[in-house]
């Protein structure tokens, strides 16, 4: 799948779930790219360098998100 | 006077082990006094801060901290671990408290110019409190705020070469033992091999991609002091296929009192004399050891390298010369499935630089299974015991070995599949009856 394709393509699924979820794990990134997980990770890891998805950890675990969905560090203790 | 009074966390500083209340304490007058004249790029009062809010984690009986978030650096994914806490108006200089990650040095050699620059940093931007180590073994940064990460990273990089370690769904920081550098029982150059895969496994490291943490240890010998065996996803350990070498002169050194058993580790006690009997030939688990006359008899295709015989009397006995490592797969701590030990997939591989073959027919298969099969937050032992191990040799192509069953009626079924059998699945029934009546 071509980059600019395959952009498009994730970030109008995670617009599309994100009033009910934010943050996704790289498997259900890799579905709906419809790639295998190492093909899926060239594409993901470019829209991070691009600033369109922004990792999230919670130490053990890694998610990733749209850039500045969800819940933001700087506002975790302001709600 | 205290910034925030402590009594509960006093209370552990009376027991007869080190504190580290105590330590915390110092800390705090330290920073208080800076007679260094450091420009702290973070709350000066840090250490006072956090031991109130751990008080008061102690009154409430639950915790104010919040893991997790965005916090990181540009283009990692790992190294950084979020914590803030929920009490930012009392405890602001907790506020912001992230964890961040080294890679700490190959059997973690460091010399003092190092540890005081990495320290130095700290104390200037973040907390000056460590931990060295953490159990995955990098060296642990606690406590900075989300405007330092960058520069601590930039430091770190430029100045001192130091490149940030795993968390998340990543390969984790590799951990080795201190190896041939200075252990006589190191089948391979665990630091080397560390190095290497570390190098090779960049992308793996810092852009998390897997399904949960991924951890490779490297042990030199079976004695396992990084005890891979219990906890690494892929285990590596130095082992040897021909046989333990034996110095006859020195058995009798032993047994007759000149060379102290277990290079004198418990010369604190008298113990009375050396019994090469009671101590090590009835002690050895498979039995392969006996005395004929004067000379110590090993049946070494018995041996299964407990390494007891070898740490009692290690200037008698030797590891062989014909040397590679085991590979085992799938340990885990018991987060989720409860705790499991390494399986033994591969029982020998030479391990050479560029370690070519274990890379690309042990490491990367397994990966690219578990990275397509493996449910969100899977570890491999638990994908391996989901799925069988037979899956795993599928897809690693290794072959079948007595040596990978763990024990009997817990993983040895293997299940022939219609291509593997000569026929298929299809039979003459005339031609079967006519061995095989109704």
């Amino acid at each position: 799948m071509e980059y600019e394709e395959a952009k498009e393509k994730l970030v109008a699924a995670l617009l599309k779930k994100q009033k009910t979820k934010s943050k996704f794990y790289f498997n259900d990134l890799a579905k709906i790219l419809e790639s295998k997980p190492r093909d899926a990770k060239k594409l993901i890891n470019r829209m991070v360098q691009e600033q369109v998805l922004e990792y999230w950890s919670s130490g053990s675990t890694s998610l990733y998100g749209l850039s500045g969905t969800g819940k933001q560090a700087a506002a975790e203790h302001e709600e | 006077m205290a910034k925030h009074p402590t009594p509960m966390l006093d209370q552990l500083e009376s027991g007869p082990w080190p504190s580290f209340v105590s330590d915390l304490k110092q800390l705090a007058e330290k920073r208080a006094q800076n007679k260094e004249g450091v420009e702290f790029q973070i709350p000066s009062d840090v250490a006072e801060d956090l031991l109130g809010i751990l008080e008061l984690s102690y009154k409430h009986g639950r915790t104010h901290w919040k893991h997790g978030g965005i916090v990181g650096v540009f283009g990692y994914g790992g190294g950084v671990i979020g914590r803030y806490c929920d009490q930012p108006e009392e405890f602001s200089g907790v506020a912001h408290f992230h964890t961040m990650r080294i890679n700490q040095p190959g059997g973690k050699f460091y010399t003092t110019e190092y540890l005081k620059n990495l320290c130095d940093l700290w104390d200037f931007r973040g907390s000056g409190i460590t931990n060295m180590h953490g159990s995955t073994g990098d060296i642990i940064f606690l406590g900075t705020t989300t405007p330092q990460l960058e520069e601590i990273f930039y430091e770190l990089t430029h100045k001192y070469n130091q490149d940030l370690g795993g968390s998340g769904s990543n390969l984790r920081t590799p951990a080795d033992c201190i190896g041939q550098a200075r252990c006589e029982y190191a089948c391979y150059d665990t630091q080397g091999m560390c190095y290497d895969l570390t190098q090779e496994y960049q992308d793996e490291l810092h852009r998390p991609a897997f399904p949960y943490k991924f951890k490779f240890k490297f042990d030199g010998c079976p004695n396992c002091c990084v005890a891979s065996i219990a906890r690494a996803d892929f285990s590596f350990i130095g082992t040897w296929r021909d046989d333990i070498k034996i110095d006859q002169k020195a058995v009798q050194a032993y047994i007759g009192g000149e060379i102290a058993p277990n290079g004198n580790d418990h010369s604190g006690r008298d113990w009375g004399k050396f019994d090469i009997q009671k101590e090590v030939i009835d002690l050895c688990p498979t039995e392969c050891m006996w005395m004929d006359g004067k000379e110590l008899k090993i049946e070494d295709k018995e041996c299964n390298r407990c390494m007891h015989c070898i740490n009692v009397m290690p200037r008698a006995l030797r590891i062989g010369d014909d040397r590679g490592v085991s590979i085992l797969a799938g340990a885990k701590a018991p987060i989720l499935d409860g705790a499991q030990m390494g399986t033994l997939i591969v029982p020998f591989i030479k391990a050479e630089p560029p370690y070519t073959e274990i890379k690309e027919t042990v490491i990367e298969p397994i990966w690219d299974w578990w990275m397509e099969e493996g449910k969100n937050r899977e570890r491999l032992g638990e994908l391996m015991k989901r799925q069988g191990l037979q899956k795993l040799l599928e897809v690693t192509g290794l072959q079948p070995d007595p040596r990978m069953v763990q024990e009997p009626r817990s993983n040895p079924y293997i299940f022939w599949k219609e291509d593997e059998v000569d026929g298929g699945w299809d039979r003459d029934i005339n031609e079967y009856r006519k061995d095989h009546r109704r």
